[in-house]
């Protein structure tokens, strides 16, 4: 396999906004091909720093590479570039009145290499409701559009900016997918998002950004220590009360259970830190 | 292809869509194209008196109200509904795509030519079928009727753009935006015969292109006799000439300044 190139690279990106430096330092590696998630609370630079990636905002200091081109650069070749990324944007409210179809149709113009449009409105599935005026989708619709918008010029690197938020449990599932899909033909995405369980269901590494500055970069399996962290298993004793004990080799205590009931062990459960939790710790810390 | 080709192409397909959406927004269509002409019938009616031989109040109305017609659909219609779609993220939408700057532009003149088109027909309509507006013979008045309408809706589409940075929000900007332009029509001759405004307020006027406008579309509309009852008693068709060809420049410069993509 040849050596991963590096679709974005971050080198001590600094922006403030008067006295308040949102962020600082901030170095960042992202490789081709792989499905990147930013977490961080609210306030703590993400979207400052997206948008910088994204040539929305200026930088301070600091040196960007966004698919070897430095996103603050101005005119055509900037738009030559921008044939390449596509940007999924939270809360837009545009194009209403538009059909389906049409706002897939038109954005497409705009690109080189356009996708297929049935293809795209299928892989979204928006397939029923391609002749359907746009301010009569669901919210969960509304995103795929916005996703669909995103996808049209079949970009190299997408950004996802909270593309799930409000969605019900079984449309995220579906989002998902189309998102692996994604990942398998060689896009490479920078999703930001909230929801761990998200994080952790889609992205190769996650970085967590807490004031202005990246505190770690990790699989979703090893951040914050996770994998070492102490396991918690529970279970009902013979007297019928609840025991818990943790350990960081939970199988030694399942041992000594397993000896002590002949049979099922009740209650019994075995718990390691969600992604979570590990996350809001880590996050605690730092404030 | 070259950039100015590609440029213009995707202008058009922006323009076409833009129609689209101005057509499927329906209080917009009303209220840009429908609203002159009810001001038509309530103010041609009211008002019926000559105030000079063989012109009447009604026909001196409709001169200022095809005037109007530009600066509604220019600068009313840009300065309120790009503030609309820098809030709905309609414009951080398209600065992400390749789309050429420029584009976005033409795309916007092309609905302001639909849409300020639409309402000088029916005006022209409904004001020399019912209020004795005369459509001049072909030749030298129509000559300045097309650069007049060619340099009123170039300075109103600048302006619209150039003002769309001033409301805070999508939601302000037709507060913010709609006083402006009604002051302007009552302080230009546009609801009252301007030679009979005070002095103060006509001075004011003639600063914007407003006055300008209306004083063209009385030299088109109205007898040649007409000319002796303006402040300057002719109707000074180098100077509109001059003013609003300043004020497109001006208003280009401001635009391509101070255009927002992004709401705060």
């Amino acid at each position: 396999m040849p050596p991963a190139k590096n679709v974005i690279q971050v080198k001590g990106l600094r922006k403030s906004y008067g006295s308040l430096t949102a962020v600082d330092s901030l170095d960042l590696t992202i490789e081709e091909g792989e499905i990147f998630a930013l977490l961080g609370p609210n306030g703590a630079g993400k979207t400052t720093t997206v948008e910088i990636l994204e040539g929305y905002r200026s930088r301070d200091s600091g040196e960007v590479s966004v698919l070897g081109f430095d996103p603050a650069t101005r005119g055509d070749v900037a738009n030559a570039w921008r044939d390449r990324i596509g940007i999924v944007l939270q809360d837009s409210a545009d194009g209403a009145d538009l059909t389906v179809e049409e706002s897939i149709s038109h954005f497409s113009k705009y690109y080189s290499r356009r996708r297929d449009l049935d293809q795209l409105i299928e892989a979204v599935g928006l397939d029923d409701k391609r002749k359907y005026r746009v301010h009569t989708l669901s919210g969960g619709q509304r995103r795929r559009l916005d996703v669909a918008l995103g996808l049209v010029g079949t970009p190299e690197l997408l950004f996802l900016d909270e593309p799930t938020t409000g969605f019900d449990p079984q449309a995220r599932r579906a989002f998902w997918d189309l998102i692996k899909t994604l990942k398998e033909d060689g896009t490479t995405i920078l999703l930001t998002t909230h929801y761990l369980d998200e994080a952790e269901a889609l992205a190769d590494r996650v970085g967590v950004i807490t004031e202005g500055k990246l505190i770690e970069v990790a699989t979703p399996a090893t951040l914050g220590g996770r994998e070492q962290a102490l396991a918690m298993v529970s279970w009902r004793d013979k007297s019928g009360v609840l025991r818990e004990e943790s350990a960081v080799d939970p199988t030694s205590i399942l041992r000594r259970l397993l000896n002590e009931f002949d049979g099922e062990i009740p209650a019994l459960s075995v718990k390691r830190p969600t992604l979570e939790e590990i996350y809001l710790r880590m996050i605690g810390q730092s404030r | 292809m070259s950039r100015v080709v590609q440029a213009l192409r995707i202008g058009v397909n922006r323009g076409i869509l833009e129609i689209k959406q101005f057509n499927r927004a329906r209080e917009a269509v009303v209220f840009t194209i429908a609203f002159p002409v009810i001001l038509l019938f309530i103010f041609g009616s009211i008002f019926d008196d000559e105030i000079a031989p063989s012109v009447t109040f009604s026909q001196y109305f409709v001169a200022g109200m095809i005037a109007s017609g530009l600066v509604n659909s220019g600068f009313q219609n840009l300065a309120i509904t790009i503030p609309m779609e820098r809030d709905s993220g309609a414009l951080k939408r398209l600065r992400g795509t390749p789309m050429p700057i420029s584009s976005y532009f033409i795309g916007k003149s092309i609905q302001v030519a639909y849409s300020m088109s639409l309402q000088i027909v029916l005006l022209l309509f409904f004001g020399s079928l019912f209020f004795g507006l005369e459509i001049p013979e072909f030749g030298s008045k129509w000559l300045a009727f097309a650069w007049i309408v060619l340099l009123g809706s170039l300075s109103a589409t600048v302006l619209g753009i150039a003002f769309s940075s001033v409301p805070k929000s999508g939601r302000a900007a037709s507060a913010v935006v709609s006083p402006i332009v009604i002051i302007l029509q009552f302080f230009s001759g546009v609801f009252f015969v301007f030679s009979q405004l005070p002095g103060w307020m006509q001075q004011f006027a003639a600063i914007f292109p407003l006055k300008w406008l209306t004083q063209g579309m009385r030299y088109v509309f109205l007898p040649d006799s007409f000319a002796t009852q303006e402040v300057a008693g002719e109707f000074e068709l180098g100077k509109i000439a001059m003013i609003l060809t300043l004020w497109t420049i001006v208003g280009t410069l401001i635009a391509i300044k101070t255009f927002k993509w992004m709401r705060r």
